[in-house]
């Protein structure tokens, strides 16, 4: 059980460039979401083909925590995650390849991550984890709920550190604000510090 | 192609396997992996491309919509799906476009 919970380590990946406790890890001037995130897991040199094959949610949410867990220990490690679209993205895509009654061809592979929670799997997979996951649904990251659910599992000893936060992506827009809390740290996990990093 | 003898089939052959790796490679984003680095005879499962359940839906797919040959049976799957030679022998016995 976990008696004081500290937000030890935060990752932003927004506009092309991925921050780590407020220092610039990649940062690439390419167009689109596709090229950005290839160089982006690259830059880590993970050995994991399977990043290539995910939708571009789970892209966005594995690469973050990629970034995010580096260097740090997975034990007890649960997930607690939200967003405003959900799997739009994907579903949109999904509904084009069944849209017409003769070219009627859904593919799997996408099929299989028009759910918003498949982000949160596929960090687990990465990470071999098998602790508790949440995701959150929102048109804001919502503090309240985030804060109060992490705490919850902290404090009942269901986890003994929690991965939490923000993976919102559509069409070319994305944006992730992962941190990471845990019994480490200075910054107090509190509801107001959480909101810092949506400033 | 009606003539396994004939080397116009075996032109038409070579040609529908390169054409089969480009496809399974853009279908299935095999990143990093290119027409060249797979042989016809690699297993597409298990040591060779390490294609997984998805991949092989996937397949079934790409059977469909590229060459009309709907795999009823995914049993079948599991001989036809063996390697890039297998999947053109099969192809080219029962393509309907």
């Amino acid at each position: 059980m976990v008696e004081a919970a500290y937000i030890q380590k935060v990752c932003v990946v927004r506009a092309k460039e991925v921050v780590v406790d407020a220092v610039s890890r990649f940062s690439s001037d390419d167009a689109s979401f596709v090229d950005f995130y290839k160089k982006a897991f690259r830059e880590l040199n993970p050995d994991y083909p399977k990043f290539f094959k995910m939708d571009a949610l789970s892209k966005l949410a594995v690469l973050a925590a990629e970034y995010l867990l580096e260097g740090e220990s997975l034990d007890d490690l649960a997930l607690v995650l939200a967003n405003r679209s959900g799997s739009l993205d994907t579903d949109v895509r999904h509904q084009a390849a069944i849209q017409h009654e003769g070219e009627y061809f859904p593919s799997p592979a996408t099929f299989v991550y028009t759910l918003a929670n498949i982000c949160a799997g596929e960090i687990s997979i990465r990470h071999g984890l098998q602790t508790e996951n949440a995701f959150f649904v929102s048109e804001n990251y919502p503090i309240d709920t985030a804060f109060s659910y992490t705490e919850y599992l902290l404090k009942s000893g269901k986890a003994s550190q929690v991965l939490c936060g923000w993976v919102e992506l559509f069409e070319e827009k994305y944006e992730a604000v992962l941190y990471l809390v845990s019994p480490k740290g200075t910054k107090k996990h509190t509801a107001e510090n959480i909101k810092a990093l949506f400033a | 192609m009606q003539q396994p003898n004939n080397i116009i089939y075996k032109i038409e052959m070579a040609e529908l396997k390169e054409e089969l790796k480009g496809k399974i490679i853009e279908v299935l984003n095999l990143e990093d992996i290119a027409v060249a680095d797979i042989a016809d005879s690699d297993p597409l499962f298990g040591e060779g491309l390490g294609l997984d359940s998805i991949d092989a839906l996937e397949l079934i797919v790409l059977m469909d919509k590229e060459y009309g040959i709907k795999l009823s049976d995914p049993k079948q799957g599991k001989s036809i799906f063996q390697s890039i030679d297998t999947m053109a022998a099969y192809i080219a016995e029962n393509r309907t476009k």
